[in-house]
């Protein structure tokens, strides 16, 4: 069950990326839908909207990169929780350094033993 | 001589005004004839402009800019007329598919998100370190499908569905990288590694810090 | 008054300079394509042996023109002069295509109208005079297009289908005096249509009334009807551009029936390229390939070859600019007895 939840939801976050794409008269590229998933996860995790989605949905509200944005929003308040103002700078990126270190090594790592195919 | 000249101009843009707000489409002739006269207003008064000075050269400015926009708007009737036309020869998105297509690769990229987080929680983690390990290991899977060539193929038929997991974080990160090989490895793959993924983490975290900031003030 | 010009933008060329000689250079994509077995080289990888693309798309057009001059057993150094473009940023394919060749040489931009635009240069460089032989080439690469223009080639987003493909390939053409071939009677230099199309990805729906433009203003100019051609060609308006200029041209009143697109004919509708072939080697390959050789063996007398471009850059596209776009028009015969 938990697995099929993660299916649907996650399905259903990508369903609406989609629609965005070919729907909006807007030329929308991977770029734009990264950030504005990644910007709209911080704002609904502010509003305490996105961990419901977590709790139903599990790895299919963690995995779309709105998921990213609720553990940047996450960290933030966590931070000003235990370390006040400074918290709120730098909650953020502690808890997505994992993440983010992973996108910087894997990325260096495989652009440089790889080759594009075109 | 060149106040009266410049006084006929003013008269002729407020003709053409009511002309242009009436929104009509010009016949050819008529066009070519009013986009010729904008251009001599144009020079005349750019002329002037050039050799006048101080509240004299602002106040052709004005004049010129006016008349550029009329140029602009002028054809504005032919181009929507136009893209009415070529807007029914666009071939349809084929939506029902591609957003089934979303759906099914988006899900099954999460399904397996949630079956390597169950692994990793059976193997000792805590929640946190689970979901960041899993984040970690499908960012080095989407990297890895990129290098070898397999993601930009899947992306072809899932869209959305293989851009908006992690995976597709990676996928832009890499790609990005390999594209630019070959200018170095400073300004090449260094330069471009984060063309696509830098705006996402610069927004992401400017955002994160200004929910921060008002959770710290309103808390 | 001009004395060679005719109409409004019309050059006659009463000396009628030749074609003598073509050759084309096409990728593996385009060598499964309908035309395949007309190129006269296809290369088995987009890299063509080298380590970048952009190498690749240089070494075709190179070998492009050394082919086309071997057919007539001519050399680089007896060319007056050498005329390319190609979409790369500041033309590099074509600059050392002639650094290689050591030729005197004008660089050409004319977008995917790279082509119609040389060889309306070269034929009025020859009809002044001023050469004997001239060399034009252009050249384009979907990776190296891909690259500049558009998104990483391994980024895994979705092509709209109003989009084109860009051509892996270059052509060369070898335009004479003096000579026996196709001799070139006529050349319309287009002006720049704006309709304020604006997406990227459509260029089609920005090139066609520049294509129309150029028709209309050709056939007035030398008070010729569509039926005075076998054939009028454009360059790579794709599927969605040459239906609405089919539908552009109705509404002038000119019949669509001749009308034909490289950028349809270059591609199978199975090769999944969505709205067909562009580039400056689309019109140059297919010109190449197939239509000048229809003219050489007679099976089409007169057509009217009509190079269509989108002249944007990555920088205007992204402070959304709309596309201006123009189409430049030859006219192409085959020797002997002409409707």
């Amino acid at each position: 069950m938990e697995l099929f939840k993660a299916f649907v939801l996650g399905g259903f976050l990508c369903a609406i990326g989609q629609l965005l794409i070919d729907l909006t008269p807007f030329n929308i590229t991977p770029g734009h839908i990264l950030v504005g998933y990644v910007t709209s996860g911080v704002v609904l995790s502010s509003l305490g909207l996105y961990q419901p989605l977590v709790d139903w949905g599990g790895a299919g509200a963690t995995v779309p990169l709105s998921g990213f944005g609720h553990s940047l929003a996450q960290g933030a308040m966590e931070g000003v929780k235990t370390q006040g103002l400074l918290g709120a700078l730098g909650g953020g990126l502690e808890a997505t350094s994992i993440g983010i270190a992973a996108a910087i090594v894997f990325g260096l790592v495989v652009a440089t033993f790889a080759q594009p195919k075109g | 001589m060149i106040k009266l000249q410049e006084e006929e101009i003013r008269q002729k843009i407020r003709e053409r005004e009511g002309l242009i707000s009436r929104n009509v489409l010009l016949k050819e002739q008529e066009m070519t004839r009013q986009q010729e006269e904008l251009q001599k207003e144009h020079q005349k008064v750019l002329y002037w402009e050039a050799q006048a000075l101080g509240e004299e050269r602002k106040k052709l400015a004005d004049l010129r800019q006016e008349i550029e926009r009329q140029q602009q708007r002028l054809t504005k009737p032919q181009q929507i007329a136009y893209q009415s036309i070529a807007l029914k020869f666009v071939p349809p998105q084929t939506v029902v598919k591609n957003t089934i297509m979303a759906f099914l690769v988006g899900g099954l990229i999460c399904l397996s998100g949630q079956i390597i987080k169950n692994l990793f929680s059976q193997g000792g983690l805590a929640d946190k370190e689970a979901s960041a390990a899993t984040s970690a290991l499908l960012i080095f899977l989407g990297a890895f499908f990129t290098g070898i060539g397999y993601y930009d193929k899947l992306g072809k038929v899932a869209g959305a569905g293989s851009i908006v997991p992690i995976t597709g974080f990676a996928n832009s990160i890499v790609s990005s990288g390999l594209e630019s090989k070959k200018e170095g490895y400073i300004y090449g793959v260094g330069a471009h590694l984060f063309t696509i993924a830098g705006p996402v983490l610069a927004y992401g975290t400017m955002i994160s810090i200004l929910v921060g900031l008002i959770y710290y003030f309103a808390k | 008054m001009a004395q060679k010009k005719i109409g409004k933008q019309t050059f006659q060329f009463s000396s009628v300079p030749v074609v003598t000689s073509w050759a084309s250079v096409v990728g593996p994509k385009e060598g499964q394509g309908p035309l395949g077995d007309k190129y006269d080289l296809v290369l088995t990888d987009s890299l063509a042996g080298e380590k970048t693309w952009e190498k690749a798309e240089q070494k075709m057009m190179q070998y492009s023109m050394e082919l086309a001059l071997e057919k007539q057993e001519l050399l680089p150094k007896d060319l007056d002069l050498y005329l390319a473009g190609d979409l790369l940023n500041q033309i590099i394919s074509a600059n050392f295509t002639a650094r290689f060749l050591n030729t005197p040489f004008l660089g050409l931009y004319g977008a995917c109208s790279t082509l119609a635009q040389g060889l309306c240069v070269a034929g009025i460089l020859l009809e002044g005079g001023f050469a004997e032989k001239i060399g034009v080439s252009a050249s384009s690469h979907h990776d190296t297009a891909e690259r500049q223009f558009r998104t990483p080639t391994e980024l895994g987003d979705q092509r709209p289908m109003t989009a084109q493909w860009t051509v892996t390939g270059s052509a060369s053409f070898l335009v004479e005096r003096i000579g026996t071939g196709i001799m070139l009677t006529h050349a319309t230099i287009g002006k720049i249509n704006d309709l304020g199309v604006s997406n990227t990805q459509d260029l089609g729906s920005a090139m066609a009334p520049a294509a129309l433009d150029t028709i209309k203003t050709h056939l007035e100019d030398l008070g010729r009807s569509e039926d005075d051609y076998d054939l009028i060609v454009t360059g790579d308006l794709g599927f969605l551009g040459s239906n609405i200029l089919k539908e552009l041209l109705q509404q002038n009143d000119i019949s669509p029936k001749k009308i034909n697109d490289c950028g349809i004919m270059v591609y199978s509708p199975s090769q999944d390229t969505h709205a067909g072939g562009s580039g400056c080697g689309c019109s140059a390959v297919v010109l190449a390939a197939h239509l000048i050789e229809r003219l050489r063996k007679g099976l089409d007398q007169r057509i009217l070859f009509v190079g269509t471009g989108a002249l944007l850059s990555q920088i205007s596209a992204f402070q959304g600019e709309s596309i201006p776009c123009i189409a430049h028009a030859v006219v192409l015969e085959a020797r002997g007895e002409v409707k």
